[in-house]
């Protein structure tokens, strides 16, 4: 009996060992899988891409000025200009909305008011982007070309509606970290007299910068790598645009626009832009987290 | 010219939603002393605390009856939130720094309150971290963040922090309840110091401590003032049954 007893122990531990074993097996299995697809992306648009910076010259292709595929011109600096400076109008607009909409929700609009807000925010994030396009296209380019008279199709136009698209990511990323501030930095605040708006701009929002700051950049990675709403808007020339209200194109439109139709070292470019582009944004990461954990100390 | 009492309360009752926390408060409370507030958890005496500067208009839902004149000056409907909360500072429990630098830390109020003036700061944040007996030791890092001092230093800092507005009254929430006993040593130490000054009503769990470092006390139970008095009379010859049981360790 007792035996028995040993080996159905025995056999119920190695049981569970082999469970363990199988499961922890599949956690990795699991995020393999994500770091393999990263690493194929990366190795795949680079494999395809670098012949052709090599082929074309990093500077006539990452300064030239001129992107005719035709005649073999493959000049990116339309493009590259064209992407920053929608991105940095895009932030314009959306950082200050959205963090004082974080700020509204989290310290001054009631439960109440609260409960409708941030649905609707989190709906806000769920719209496709080729609605968000749709939206540019019918309301905010009449509107342009209206005021300006320029056909509306604009990097103005392309600023306002990456401005609104970021403004899920900002805002509920800054309500979390706004709402992580402990109270008692508030009481505290408070009780030696300051009012709302001065506690709120003077120990809460300081005490919550980091997690604004992530929010920041994580818009800014959905900015620039906004593809479908920026091609309904944009007009799409790639030519370096000399004022807000000119057409451009972005990296991304580039490469989504001709790569239907494109082939050969044309198709090799449409990689390499996407080469830039990935570069761009690795090093925007890199460079504002670093920022962020010098500020955040 | 002034008058003896600092704080003179009448007929005080308050309510959070159903709930009555206070119930027909008298208290005078004197000038340039400290007043201690003892009494069992949730005998309202924080609650009371939080009535003279206001705090608990932060908490939804609390109605305040009554009246709590502050030097004539009916603190519920004549004065400015902000103005009352200049001249009745706070000291909560736990010591509580923001997160920025020390100088930061005793600058933010007189900043709060329009002191932009460099030199004025800078004489404000030496005399307060002076007042508050924490100068010495962190003269040379100011610039540094509070948030790696001790505790009993971040407390001291706090009561820089609240004196460097120019408070009359401190309130003291239980203030040495996180501390070890040289830190807490320390601080009753500086309340002795700052009555000379200031008003000084502090919350505390510990009759010791009571007894050590106030001139009166009034105890709390359910609500309710059941004695004030001086000190040493309250603890060496109470008047009530319920405030002999409970100094003598029968509840609470």
């Amino acid at each position: 009996m007792n035996i028995e007893n040993e080996t159905l122990k025995k056999k119920l531990i190695s049981k569970n060992r082999m469970a363990e074993n199988i499961f922890s097996k599949i956690f990795f299995l699991s995020a393999l899988i994500s770091i393999m697809s990263l690493i194929v992306i990366i190795v795949f648009v680079f494999a395809k891409g670098v012949p052709a910076i090599l082929e074309i010259g990093l500077m006539d292709f990452v300064f030239g000025k001129l992107w005719r595929p035709s005649s073999n011109d493959f000049g990116i600096l339309p493009m590259i200009l064209g992407s920053i400076y929608a991105t940095i109008g895009a932030l314009l607009i959306g950082v200050p909305i959205g963090i004082l909409t974080a700020v509204y929700i989290s310290e001054i609009a009631t439960k109440k008011i609260r409960r409708i807000i941030i649905p609707m925010v989190e709906l806000l994030a769920g719209i496709p982007s080729v609605i968000y396009g749709f939206f540019g296209l019918i309301v905010i380019i009449p509107l342009i070309d209206k005021g300006f008279d320029n056909g509306g199709n604009s990097l103005l136009a392309a600023m306002i509606i990456l401005g609104i698209m970021i403004l899920p990511t900002i805002i509920n990323i800054s309500d979390a970290s706004l709402r992580a501030v402990p109270k008692e930095y508030r009481e505290n605040s408070l009780a030696l007299g300051a009012s709302k708006i001065q506690t709120i701009f003077g120990v809460v929002l300081p005490a919550a910068k980091s997690g604004v700051l992530t929010a920041v950049v994580l818009g800014l990675g959905r900015a620039i790598g906004e593809t479908m709403a920026v091609i309904l808007v944009a007009g799409n020339s790639p030519q370096i645009p000399n004022s807000i209200f000119d057409r451009f194109r972005s990296m991304t439109a580039n490469i989504a626009i001709e790569m239907g139709y494109a082939f050969g070292l044309h198709q090799e470019a449409l990689f390499a832009t996407g080469v830039v582009l990935f570069v761009f944004i690795i090093i925007l990461n890199l460079g504002l987290n670093l920022f962020i954990r010098k500020v955040g100390d | 010219m002034e008058s003896r009492n600092v704080i003179e309360i009448d007929n005080l009752n308050l309510f959070y939603g159903d709930f009555q926390a206070l119930e027909d408060i008298n208290i005078e409370i004197e000038r340039n002393k400290v007043t201690a507030l003892i009494g069992p958890s949730g005998c309202g005496k924080s609650t009371f605390l939080r009535t003279l500067n206001r705090m608990n208009d932060l908490i939804e839902n609390t109605i305040v009856k009554g009246d709590v004149i502050l030097d004539g000056v009916d603190i519920y409907k004549e004065i400015n939130l902000l103005d009352l909360r200049k001249r009745v500072g706070m000291v909560f429990q736990k010591p509580n720094p923001f997160p920025m630098s020390i100088y930061e830390n005793v600058a933010y109020g007189p900043k709060a309150h329009g002191v932009k003036n460099k030199a004025i700061l800078d004489k404000i944040v030496e005399e307060n971290l002076k007042k508050a007996a924490l100068w010495d030791e962190v003269k040379n890092r100011l610039d540094k963040s509070a948030m790696g001092l001790s505790g009993g230093q971040q407390q001291r800092l706090c009561i820089a922090r609240a004196l460097a507005v120019e408070p009359e009254i401190i309130l003291m929430d239980e203030p040495t309840a996180s501390l070890d006993p040289i830190a807490t040593l320390k601080i009753e130490e500086l309340i002795n110091e700052l009555k000379k000054k200031y008003s000084i009503i502090i919350v505390t769990h510990s009759m010791q401590q009571a007894g050590r470092i106030s001139d009166k006390t009034a105890f709390f139970l359910m609500g309710e003032i059941i004695e004030y008095s001086d000190t040493t009379k309250l603890f060496s010859n109470p008047q009530k049954k319920k405030t002999e049981d409970y100094i003598t360790g029968r509840f609470g």
